[in-house]
Formats: structure tokens, sequence, C-alpha cells
């Protein structure tokens, strides 16, 4: 009866559009011919979408995925490169890297009709910047000037029983609209990774229908992207089609795509070899072991690093990892090559540094030595250290990761001749819980990708004092005093190589062992062709097209 | 169907005259009890001595795993990995570089004594409460029938990752842990058996038998015992041999998860599940596991199949 | 045995409340904080968490909790997950399709393996009986991720007769595969329960009247064996249905089944207490409904059976 009704509705969708393109002409602005705009319809593989459907608040891959296809932020990425590159901007200049004035290109509207103005960034922000209203990107904003009169912290965490005070504005001094298509930014601290931030999901604009009525646009989101909103049924799918009057340089060639939630990946993984699926990011591992998927899959599957690197954490708080030798030696019992070649058939590359490869602002190889595998040297050094009893490694086993830091622990227990215990914990709640106390006791399982393409994002949270993501509270004042300097560059260019000497410095400590670069492999149907996947694992909706 | 117990005589009433009657009475008018009859019975079927041989290697196997293979079951070494069954590994190398003929060896121990004990506690729980709710009826019936029914109603991993999170810390130890488990696994089983005992002692109740050992005075605690327990463990027992193999594999399940058994106590549970991801292209690394699994489940269901048609007072 | 049926009925109150209770509490003492792992790999803002805890009273004590779910579940209201969507539409999209999953194992389950039980236990020892046994074993000793994995790539990929997923709608056809992937275990005892109660019954007395009074084979086992053995296979079968419904994740996870077997594995490990509760507390009912049919269907094949 739904899928009927959904048909139904999709069929009327169809028409309309159809009709309405046959007798309306062109009818957009910039540019775009779309020489190869189909009538077809895609699938992709979507997790369920774990928040409701609102860009502020809303920071894992399932909704990712939706709002992703929903709206477009002042600047985009390029699905090859990663460089960012202006879409509804026009142009964002600044002379110090403190005050940026942005301005908007014309012609961009909502799904709805309204046009995005400069006010639509500035109340999106504002919104998800106030504390009182909850928002998980909150922390985004932190740079922006005024952030702390908006964002109030409570004293004793969210556990205790005192509550945080009321803020004081409910806007950021920061922002300020010029008018319609100008939007000027200033920041408490000169940044100037600031323009390649603002890809990110949390910078995108809001309508004025969300502000109206936030449980209906929630039922049904109204961006500003490439594609639209049609329907939802959870735990099923999610249907999005392609909005005609889409702005952008380039439209899409599909119609629609319906991002299809699976109740395992292993399901949606045959449904891919026997073509009911179009495309799926992540191929999984009973498909990877021994690259079966490149037989499965000939010409129609791909294998690529991206923004995401896999590394093991030392809860630096516990006085026994505080030892900077220990942490080098292990790092240096690991065997990440032969953990590459067995457990993962080669497919994820050992890493060489914090910061994953085909990131601007990367330079291969800042460890050195230290991310070799140096059996004896380690294990002198191990045993200098005097540390006493097992060797445990953490993890959660509800997305996989056992094997591997199986792999790992058996090569560090025959490099030191130490025994060393993989510890699972069951599910990710319980395991990021233990960690945001800092209660952790044995060294942990800590991925990460970024938020957006730049050098910054892989240092700054995770190796800075305080730093959002710091979470084994490593602190190390002449890093702090280098990412500061590289945060205040004049340039981005000169701002790299801040970052990468303050890389070198924290890898010297050795806060977190580098082990692997993240790496996806996907795998598509034979419909499709021009399949590009950009640095965030997506499909490229652009470019791609049906044969 | 008459039992003999209740007429106080040796041999049943009427039916089926048994050719070697005479010989089996213990002594000159000295009857002898049903076990007594059953064992001698039970040591001349093949099927108990075939169950019974490879129950006691089983044993050994668990005993002294030492005597089996010399190699180290957790010792892994990567460049091994996944290497097929040869000459100096006879089942082969696991994905960490484990030889995996140890650790099915090794395993022995901790499945048969998580499938046994958790059978055992199943069975005696289960068969408890269904007994006492089939003869008493009523209320008493009705109390434990609905207690059984919320239990039923628990998810099975629910239960599992509750009691297993809380209770990790304080029992630690390969032996806490394996206690756990356990536990775990009879406390959220038992309604199954409950109910095939249950079943089986209400239809027993309105029996002649049983409604003549109450008229002539017997206690409660006698009828059950003496009377309808034997006539009523078939189901049960058909139940508790399967449902050995059954644990095991939950035991895979509980792995699985991360709250099970885990390094560097090793299982066929945490075999099978560890070989998940990897049927395609080492199928051995499952397929051998599973067989031992296969060969002890069968040793328990002809045993118990044999050990059922001696106690069986109906197939005099 | 009308009044014992009213009886039963009535009995569905307390079960109801303490099983609600007692798996909303078990839902409250998993380890972890439900809102920790929201944003990835990295802390939520506390403001985030704060906002959310108030919204789903997780900073009350769990009976005052409890209590407020009790009373919105009175009225009908089930909740909502965190991420908004209501629980009764989740529940109403995914029972169906898990009774009816259900059926078709159970069905399946009960045909085969009641003819092979049958069939061996009317001839123990034989040929049929020792190959039955075999598969038995294999069906015991084989995961079910094994047997499911293995039919959805030779059926479904290399032969091609039927999709290797099930679509949304999930109509009975396309759940045959799966509901024989979801009985194979049951199928084995189902057959091994028949195949002794069987094999101890033909000997008994009144199938020798029977056949002494020159009925035909088909009758005596039809109508006079099978009735009288069919109690500790009935009681299996209504147990099982229930288990059908409650624990088919890993068949469901294979063709891709929408049933609740998922939806509460998923809630549980994000400890989402709502739909928890909401789809246990049903299947309680649905146990207690199903146990009620069981007893009244052994008074109907046993006569000497009486409940009151």
């Amino acid at each position: 009866m739904r899928s009927r009704r959904v048909a139904t509705w999709l069929a009327v969708s169809t028409t309309v559009v159809v009709t309405a393109g046959a007798c309306g002409g062109s009818g957009d602005g910039a540019g775009g011919s779309g020489s190869d705009r189909s009538d077809a319809t895609i699938s992709i593989y979507v997790t369920e979408p774990e928040n409701p459907l609102v860009p502020g608040n809303s920071t894992e891959a399932g909704g990712g995925r939706v709002l992703e296809a929903l709206f477009t932020g002042l600047v985009e990425y390029d699905p090859r490169t990663g460089e960012p590159r202006n879409a509804v901007a026009e142009s964002i200049e600044t002379t110090d890297s403190k005050i940026y004035t942005i301005t908007l290109n014309d012609g961009w509207t909502f799904h709805d009709g309204t046009p995005v103005t400069a006010k639509s960034f500035a109340d999106a922000w504002n919104y998800t910047a106030y504390s009182p209203n909850g928002q998980q990107s909150a922390s985004f904003f932190t740079q922006i000037q005024g952030f702390d009169q908006v964002n109030t912290q409570d004293p004793d965490g969210s556990d205790g029983p005192q509550q945080a005070p009321q803020p004081a504005a409910k806007e950021m001094s920061g922002l300020k609209v010029i008018d319609d298509r100008t939007l000027e930014v200033t920041l408490a601290e000169p940044f100037s990774v600031f323009p390649t931030q603002l890809g990110y999901s949390a910078f995108a604009p809001l309508p004025e229908a969300f502000f109206a009525d936030q449980a209906a646009f929630e039922a049904n989101p109204i961006g500003n992207g490439p594609f639209r909103f049609v329907s939802r049924q959870p735990s099923v799918n999610i249907l999005v089609e392609r909005y005609e009057n889409y702005a952008g340089a380039v439209k899409p060639s599909v119609r629609a795509v319906e991002m299809r939630v699976y109740a395992s990946s292993e399901a949606a993984y045959q449904d891919v070899v026997a073509g009911n699926l179009d495309f799926m990011e992540v191929i999984p591992p009973s498909a990877l072991a021994g690259r079966l998927f490149e037989t499965d899959l000939p010409g129609r599957s791909a294998s690529e690093t991206y923004l995401g690197i896999q590394t093991v954490s030392f809860p630096v708080y516990d006085p026994r990892f505080q030892n900077p030798d220990l942490r080098k030696a292990i790092s240096m019992a690991i065997d990440r090559e032969a953990v590459n070649q067995q457990i993962f058939d080669g497919l994820k590359p050992p890493a060489d540094g914090y910061v994953a490869p085909g990131v601007p602002g990367r330079v291969p190889n800042q460890c050195g030595e230290l991310c070799t595998h140096q059996p004896e040297r380690a294990k002198q050094m191990f045993d200098a250290t005097g540390f006493q009893g097992p060797i445990e490694l953490t993890s959660n086993v509800d997305a996989g990761n056992q094997e591997w830091m199986q792999a790992v622990c058996t090569t560090i227990s025959n490099a030191l001749a130490r025994e060393c215990n993989f510890v699972p914990v069951p599910a990710f709640g319980e395991f990021r819980t233990a960690i945001n106390a800092h209660e952790m006791t044995a060294i942990y399982r800590s991925g990460w990708v970024a938020d957006y393409p730049s050098i910054e994002n892989f240092l700054n949270p995770q190796y800075r004092t305080g730093g959002s993501s710091n979470d084994g509270l490593y602190s190390n004042p002449a890093v702090d005093a280098t990412l500061a300097q590289a945060d205040a560059a004049p340039s981005v260019e000169q701002g790299n190589a801040l970052y990468q000497e303050a890389e070198r410095m924290a890898l010297a400590d050795m806060p977190a062992i580098p082990v692997y670069f993240q790496s996806v492999q996907s795998g598509w149907s034979e419909r499709l062709d021009n399949v590009i996947v950009d640095p965030f694992r997506r499909l490229d909706l652009f470019s791609v097209t049906v044969s | 169907m008459t039992d003999p117990q209740a007429l106080g005589v040796a041999g049943p009433a009427a039916e089926v005259s048994h050719p070697t009657e005479g010989a089996r009475r213990g002594g000159p008018d000295r009857p002898r009890s049903l076990a007594s009859d059953a064992w001698h019975d039970l040591r001349r079927r093949p099927l108990f001595l075939v169950s019974m041989t490879l129950i006691v290697v089983l044993l050994v196997l668990a005993a002294f795993p030492g005597l089996f293979t010399s190699a180290d079951p957790n010792a892994g070494l990567l460049a091994r990995s996944r290497q097929p069954p040869s000459a100096q590994a006879w089942f082969g190398y696991d994905l960490l570089g484990r030889d995996v003929y140890a650790r099915t060896v090794y395993g022995t121990r901790v499945s048969i004594i998580v499938g046994l004990l958790a059978t055992t506690f199943t069975v005696l729980i289960g068969a408890t409460m269904g007994i006492l709710a089939g003869f008493y009826g009523g209320w008493v019936d009705g109390m434990l029938s609905r207690v059984a029914d919320v239990f039923f109603g628990l998810p099975f991993v629910l239960g599992a990752i509750v009691v297993l999170s809380t209770f990790r810390e304080s029992v630690g130890g390969a032996a806490g842990i394996t206690t756990l488990v356990v536990l775990t696994m009879s406390a959220l089983s038992w309604p199954v058996a409950m109910r095939i005992m249950r079943s089986a002692a209400i239809a027993a109740r309105q029996q002649d038998y049983v409604r003549a050992a109450r008229g002539l005075g017997a206690s409660p605690f006698r009828v059950i015992w003496r009377h309808m327990l034997p006539n009523c463990l078939a189901p049960v027992l058909v139940y508790a041999t399967i449902a050995l193999g059954a644990f095991i594999g939950a035991e895979a399940t509980l792995s699985f998860l991360g709250i099970g058994l885990r390094d560097p106590v090793v299982s066929w549970g945490v075999m099978i599940s560890e070989a998940r991801d990897y049927i395609r292209v080492s199928p051995y690394l499952l397929a051998f596991p599973a067989a031992f699994l296969a060969v002890t489940v069968l040793a328990f269901v002809m045993l118990g199949d044999a050990v059922r048609e001696a106690f069986d007072p109906k197939g005099r | 045995m009308g009044r014992y049926v009213l009886r039963r009925m009535l009995q569905l109150v307390p079960v109801f409340i303490g099983a609600t209770f007692l798996i909303y509490v078990l839902v409250w003492a998993l380890p972890g904080d439900p809102f920790a792992a929201k944003c990835g790999d990295r802390p939520c803002p506390d403001a985030y968490i704060t906002a959310m805890r108030e919204r789903f009273n997780l900073d009350d004590s769990v009976f005052v909790q409890y209590g407020k779910y009790l009373l919105g579940l009175l009225q009908g209201d089930f909740g909502e997950t965190f991420s908004g969507i209501q629980v009764s539409e989740l529940i109403a999209n995914a029972y169906p399709v898990t009774l009816k999953l259900a059926l078709v194992a159970l069905v399946i389950e009960a045909v085969i393996g009641l003819t092979a039980g049958v069939v061996t236990g009317l001839r123990p020892g034989g040929y049929l009986d020792n190959l039955v046994l075999v598969s038995t074993l294999f069906l015991i000793a084989i995961p079910v991720f094994v047997t499911g994995f293995v039919l959805q790539v030779t059926l479904g990929l290399r032969w091609g007769i039927i999709d290797p997923t099930v679509s949304a709608q999930a109509d009975f056809s396309e759940l045959i595969v799966p509901g024989f992937v979801l009985g194979s275990l049951s199928m084995a005892y189902v057959t091994r329960l028949a195949r002794t109660s069987i094999s101890e019954n033909r000997r008994s007395d009144y199938v020798r009247t029977a056949v002494a009074k020159g009925l035909r084979p088909r009758r005596v086992v039809g109508v006079h064996l099978l009735r009288n053995s069919a109690i500790p296979v009935i009681t299996f079968l209504g147990v099982d249905l229930g288990a059908l419904m409650g624990g088919a994740i890993v068949t469901e996870g294979i063709f891709n089944i929408r049933g609740i077997g998922g939806l509460v594995y998923r809630s549980i490990l994000t400890k989402e207490g709502a739909t928890v509760t909401g789809v246990v507390v049903l299947l309680v009912i649905v146990y207690l409904l199903m146990n009620l049919l069981v007893d009244v269907l052994y008074a109907v094949l046993d006569p000497r059976i009486r409940y009151d």
C-alpha cells in the first residue's frame, strides 16, 4: 500500500516535471546545459539517518548523505582533488584572515522558491551556535567572534546537576548581514583555513520555513541543493529528485536518487552484484577478503584512500602511558605492512603520518622510522621503560575492527615478547562514553575522518591542548604555539608549512599511533557510467550517468 | 499404560511379555528398580556404546589437550595468515596465523563445558518449573507460566548484553566469564524446556496410574518423582540433546557481539564467529569447528536416544 | 473451558506491566550513554546532550521515566526514536513483515519436520532414519548465516531463481527461501520430537487395537497415532513461533527483510528504550495469546486433559 502511494506520487511528479521541462524551455539562469541529463533514477546504499534531517544537527554518515544532496554551501569541494571552490559564494575576500567579506551569487533559491540571502546563512549559523538549541555542530562556530556570548558551557559537564547559564545574546557579534548578498564575518583570531571550512554541512543556509515550523521541516527538509526531498520511509528509503531551478554551475544528470537503507551491508552487496542496487560506497568485509569484490564486480569497483586515518590512541592521562619512549616503542612494534597484506589484502596502506593522502597541505612520511616495523629497537626501548603487565588494546566491535586490532596485538606481542590482549566493547555508545569521560585504561582505537579537506582538520582537533577530539588529554605547549601560528598565517601555503612542522613535533611524542590510512572500496551496477567517488566517499551525483 | 512401581510387582501387568523376563529379576522375588533395569538394557545397546565412546574421547580431548597437539592455540604469526591445511598444520592457519587444529582441540574443553552446563541448568530449571506447573495446575501453573511468558519476551541479545556487561568486571578471569556466559544462556532459555515439560506433565497428570498413585495416598513428591517424571522425560531429553549443540552455537553469537568469551579463551563458538567473513575464501576455518560440533551433538543425541529408550516404561 | 480462557485473558494485565517494566529497566541498565556516540569520532557538545536528555526524560529516575512512558503507552503514544521517527510507525511497518516470515518458517518447519518425523518414527533404525539423523546434524552444526548465504548466492545470484534480497512489501512468495533458512534449526527439533513421540506411541494399546480391527494404516497413523503424539510437537511449534518472531536477526540481515529482529537489535545497540520496549511488549502479548491457543489445543487433541 505504502509503496503504491509512493509510486503514484513519483509518477505524478515525474509527469509534472517532464511536462514543465517540455513546455518551459531551459528555464534556468547560470549556464548549465547538462547534455546528458536523463530521466533515470539511481539507487545508492545509505545507513538509516540517526538524527533529524537538519544540517546543523547531523554529523553522522547516513543523515549526511541525504543532507549533502539537499544543501549546497558557500563553498564546495572538487570531487577529484578535494580542493575548495566557490559555490553559493561569488567571492570570499580578506586582507588579514580575520575579517571575511562574503559576496553571494545571484539566483540561488531554496526548494520552496524563496531566495537564498546572506540572512539565510546568518540565521542558520546563529541558530546552530546558540547553546539552548542543543545542536550537534555548535562547536564549528567557536572561531567566530561573539560565540562565547551565544554558547555557554555547563560548569560540571552534562552529567552534573548544575546547568549552563542562559547565554547573553542570541546572535554572534562577528556575523554581520550587510545586505541581501553580502555577509561579513569577523573571527576572534585570524584563521586562514576558514574559507575551506565553509563547505562543511554545518555552514549550510536555512530557509524561513525552518524557523517557522521546525517539526514540519524535519519531516520535509527544504534546502538549496541540486536535489529536493520527495519522501521518506523509515528503514526503507529516502527519495530525492533533481531540483530544476538549481543555480549551480553544473546540474546533476540523473533525475532522481533513491537512498536505500538495508538491514545489513552484506545484503546490499548482493544487490549490487545482481544489479538491483546501483551504488554502494563501502563494500562489506566478507567481500573484501581475498579481493573477491574485484571478481564479483569486474570493471565496476574502485578502491581509493579518502580523508580518513585509523590510529590507536594512548590515554595520556593514565600515568602508565606517560613515557613517550613507551609509546614510540609500541609504534615500532607494529608490523603495519603485514597487517595491510594479511588482514586487508593490501587495500589499506600503512600510515606514515597523521594526515591522510590527497589532503591539501599534506606531505608524506612525516613519521619516519617511528612508524616502521623495528622489532629489535622496539623491544630494547620497551624493556627500558619497565612497563608492567600485559598490553591491552580496545575498540568497539559493532562495526568490525576486531580483526585488524587483534592482528596489531599479535605483531606487538611477537615483537615485544609481552602478552597483548584485545578487549572488545559491544557498542559504539559504550565505547565513546568511556572515552569522553576520560576513563580509558587501555590503548583505544581512534579513527578520524576529516570534516573538510585541510591538514588543519587532522591536527587541531586532536593534538592541540583542549582540542574538541583530544580525548587522551595530550598537551604540548610547543605544538600548541606552532598550531596557533599556523592558524594565523597570512596565506594557506604558509599556514600549511607550519601545520606540517606541528605534525612532526606531535609525532615525536606519539600520543596516538598512526596505523593505516582508511580506504574505501565502492561498487556499482552495470547501469552506471562516469563514476567518480569523491574524497568524502560519496558518489559524485553531478557527473554520473546512466547507460 | 501401566507402571510397574504403582502395582508394586515386577514386570508389566499384561500386554507384552518380554522373553527374558525371568532372567531380569535381581534375585528370587526381588523386583529391580527402573534404573537398574535401564542400566542392564543400556549396556547391550550398540547405540549407547558408540555414543559413550565418542563422549569419552571428547572428554579426554577436553581434559588433556596437550596430548593431542604441541602447538600453542594462541600463538599468532601474520606471515602464516590463512594458509590452507598442510602437513605442518592439519587444519591450516586462521586469520592471525594461529594453528586451527590446536585451537579446535583446546576449544573442546570450553565448548563442552559451556554446552553441557548450559543444557543441564536449562533443563533443571525448566523441567522443575514445568513439572510443578503441570502437576499442580491452578494458580501455581498460572503464576509459573506467566513468569515464563515474560522471560520468553526478553530478547536474548538484550538480556545477554546487560548481564554480561554489568557483571563482567566483578568476575574476571576465564572461569568467571565462562560461568557467567553459562548462567546467562540458561536464564534466558529455560522457558522452552519448561513448556515442553509442562505439556508432558499435563498429559501425564490425567493418566490412570497417576490417579491411582494419588488415590493410594502417595505424596506429591513421590508421584512426581517416581511416576510422572519417567513418562515425561522423553521430549525434554530430545530437546536437551539438540539444545546442547544450539548452546555452543549461541555462544558464537555472544562472541560475535563482543560480550562472550574473548581472547585468550578459545572455543568452537569463537572460531565459528571469527570465520564468518571468510567462508568464501577459507571455508575450512568454519568447517573444522562445525564438524567437531556436529560429532559432539551426534554423540549426545545417540546417548539421549539410548537412555530414553532404556528408561521408557512403555517400551517393554 | 470458557472460564479458563477468560482467566487467561485477565492474566494479560500483570504480564503486560511486568514485561514492560522489566524491558525498560534492562534497556536503561545498558552501559553507555546513547548521546555520546551521535557525533561520530568526536564528543557531542554538552548543550546537545543536555537538550536530548531532557527531551527523552533521561534525567529522571528510572521509575519516573517508566511511569511517563507507561502513561504515554496507555494513550497509544509509543514515543519516538532519537531521530524523531514515531515508534508506532516503525512497529507498524516492521511487524507484518516479521509475522509473515515467521508464519512461512513455521509452516515449512512443521510440514517438513512432521513428515520426516512421522516417517522415521514408524520405521526407526532404518536407512531413512539414519539419513534424516545425519541431515538433522548438518542443520544443527551449520550456522544460520552459512545456510542463508549459500542459498542466497546459489538460488539468487548463480541460478537467478529468486531475487537475492526481499523487497519492502515482502510478499509471501519472496519469503519462502528466507523462511526455510530461518526454520532450519527448528526443523531438526520438530523432526526428532515427532519421531520420538511416534515411536513411543506406536506400541500402545489403542494402536494395536486399531490395527487388529483392520483399519487401513493411513487411518491408524493419521487419525489415532498422530493425534496422540502431537502434544510435544504442538508445544514446541507454539514456543517457536514466538522465537521466530523475535530472533530472526541474522536471516533478516542476509535477505534485507525489514522486520522487528533487526529493529530491536539496532535499537539495543543504540539504547533506544522506547523502540525496544514497544516492540517487545507486543511480542509478549503475542506469546501469551499463542500459549493460550496451544493450551486450548491440548484439550482439543487429548480429551482427558482438563483445566478446571
